[in-house]
């Protein structure tokens, strides 16, 4: 392993492991449940340039069975220790990924990940985009979850919507911003303006 | 050994990731069933051991739990498990339907309204509503995947054939969103239009079967049905004669060996709150008298 053991690739995970990604976890079920809400979630302290929600959220998801991507400067040596250390994921291309991190840039085209089968829709990717926004405005959003309609910043709404033309089958989305998070499953439908 | 000697909700940490992996995917297509590698739990299957391992992976130290079962928070059922989780996760515990941050459920689903901050978790025994028309799981996989559920409308054929009426009472099957068809698990058929539109998530685990599923907030489920036949939820033609309520679910109970009997409400928390507040049924005694 060419990685040093730094303190920044062991530090920066859970105190309480079993408390705190019970929180967590708790508040990404609540951002996927209801579309559009914006949770604050932490925990993790990762290297730079990933984001408290998003180390959070793969300290509390990803483990050595569940191959993550990492796509842009998130692909980057401190991440890589961190994220193996902390969660012993291996590290895989876009098209063998059960989570793949990155900004919504670098993991375009979004057709390369998992989509599940139509037998097992749920063998899907999940993505974890990190935004330089994030807040409760742009598209309209319909569906589970949502009672009226709800808005959310997408990073690109024709995307999102190619992906819920696959349902059952389509990728699901949690969208990250410092230590914040929303959800973006694909059964969610992308209003036009 | 002491209970301090569990980690957090019994569960070890790598078998709770698992599982929450699976209710997100659950989350994510409404009605879908999603396989997970269900763990032994020190209790029988059938007594909850997928509602339990979901209720494990989703408390919080910061949760108050409700356990009943057929509406009872006093069966040995509903007891023994809100007893495992006081005591392997530390968290408090209520009989109180509007004071639960996390109900799990057999069988029923609570008469008073649920809200926006509550998780409701059901104990299913059978998650596949195509099971007993089709054996083979590679089958109604298939079935699932092609929308192929002109043999569920068979069934129900065959039953306005066979008693003039839909015969099916309980674990009536529903659609979500137009396309899962769903075991809503064995509650009786009175809870369906409540699955419909509930403001608070709802969670389905099947442990020995190995199946996760959910119905997220505000998703429409409709229960399947024909023109000529609409769906009717039924219940006993009776008020409660405990507390008079004439819109509860109603268990009959037998009373004495000349058969007399008495209804009273299944979900014992709301007829306890309409007894608090000075309602009498036929048999009641008014709140405060002697029992």
């Amino acid at each position: 392993m060419a990685n040093p053991l730094t303190a920044e690739t062991l530090g920066g995970g859970f105190d309480d492991a079993p408390v705190q990604s019970a929180r967590a976890f708790r508040a990404a079920l609540d951002a996927m449940a209801r579309p559009g809400r914006i949770h604050v979630i932490a925990g993790a302290r990762p290297p730079a340039p990933l984001s408290v929600a998003a180390g959070t959220l793969l300290l509390t998801l990803a483990d050595g069975t569940t191959p993550v991507h990492l796509a842009g400067d998130i692909d980057c040596d401190a991440l890589r220790g961190w994220i193996t250390f902390h969660t012993a994921a291996p590290l895989v291309p876009a098209e063998a990924a059960v989570f793949a991190v990155g900004r919504w840039a670098d993991l375009t085209p979004a057709r390369r990940f998992a989509i599940g089968t139509p037998e097992y829709p749920d063998r899907a990717a999940t993505l974890i985009v990190e935004m330089p926004v994030l807040q409760a405005e742009g598209p309209v959003l319909t569906g589970p979850g949502i009672r009226d309609r709800a808005r959310l910043t997408l990073p690109d709404p024709e995307a999102f919507r190619a992906n819920h033309a696959l349902f059952p089958l389509g990728f699901d989305t949690f969208l990250t911003c410092g230590n914040r998070v929303a959800g973006l499953p694909r059964s969610t439908r992308v209003e036009d303006f | 050994m002491t209970e301090q000697a569990y980690n957090f909700a019994y569960l070890d940490e790598q078998t709770k990731r698992m599982i929450r992996r699976a209710i997100l995917k659950g989350v994510a297509v409404p009605g879908c069933q999603v396989p997970f590698a269900s763990r032994e739990m020190p209790m029988p299957y059938g007594w909850g051991t997928g509602g339990v391992q979901v209720t494990a992976a989703c408390l919080t130290p910061e949760d108050r739990l409700k356990v009943i079962d057929q509406g009872a928070d006093d069966t040995t059922n509903a007891v023994s498990i809100r007893s495992f989780f006081r005591r392997t996760a530390g968290i408090a515990v209520t009989e109180a339907t509007a004071e639960a941050t996390l109900i799990q459920t057999r069988h029923r689903i609570p008469e008073h309204p649920l809200t926006e901050d509550q998780i409701l978790v059901y104990q299913v025994p059978i998650p596949e509503p195509l099971r007993f028309l089709e054996p083979r799981e590679p089958e109604t996989r298939k079935m699932h995947s092609l929308e192929e559920y002109g043999l569920m409308h068979v069934k129900l054929y065959e039953d306005i054939a066979r008693h003039g009426a839909i015969a099916t009472s309980y674990d009536y099957p529903v659609k979500v969103e137009g396309r899962y068809v769903m075991d809503p698990s064995p509650i009786p058929k009175f809870d369906n239009p409540k699955l419909s539109g509930c403001p608070a998530l709802q969670l389905f685990g099947a442990g020995r079967e190995q199946r996760i599923y959910a119905l997220p907030p505000y998703t429409s489920v409709v229960s399947l049905d024909f023109d000529d036949h609409p769906f009717e939820p039924g219940k006993a033609d009776h008020d409660c004669d405990l507390c008079g309520a004439g819109d509860s679910y109603l268990d009959e109970v037998i009373i004495d060996d000349a058969g007399s009997r008495m209804f009273v409400c299944s979900d014992t928390d709301f007829c306890r709150g309409r007894r608090a507040a000075g309602h009498v049924g036929r048999l009641g005694t008014p709140a405060g008298a002697a029992a």
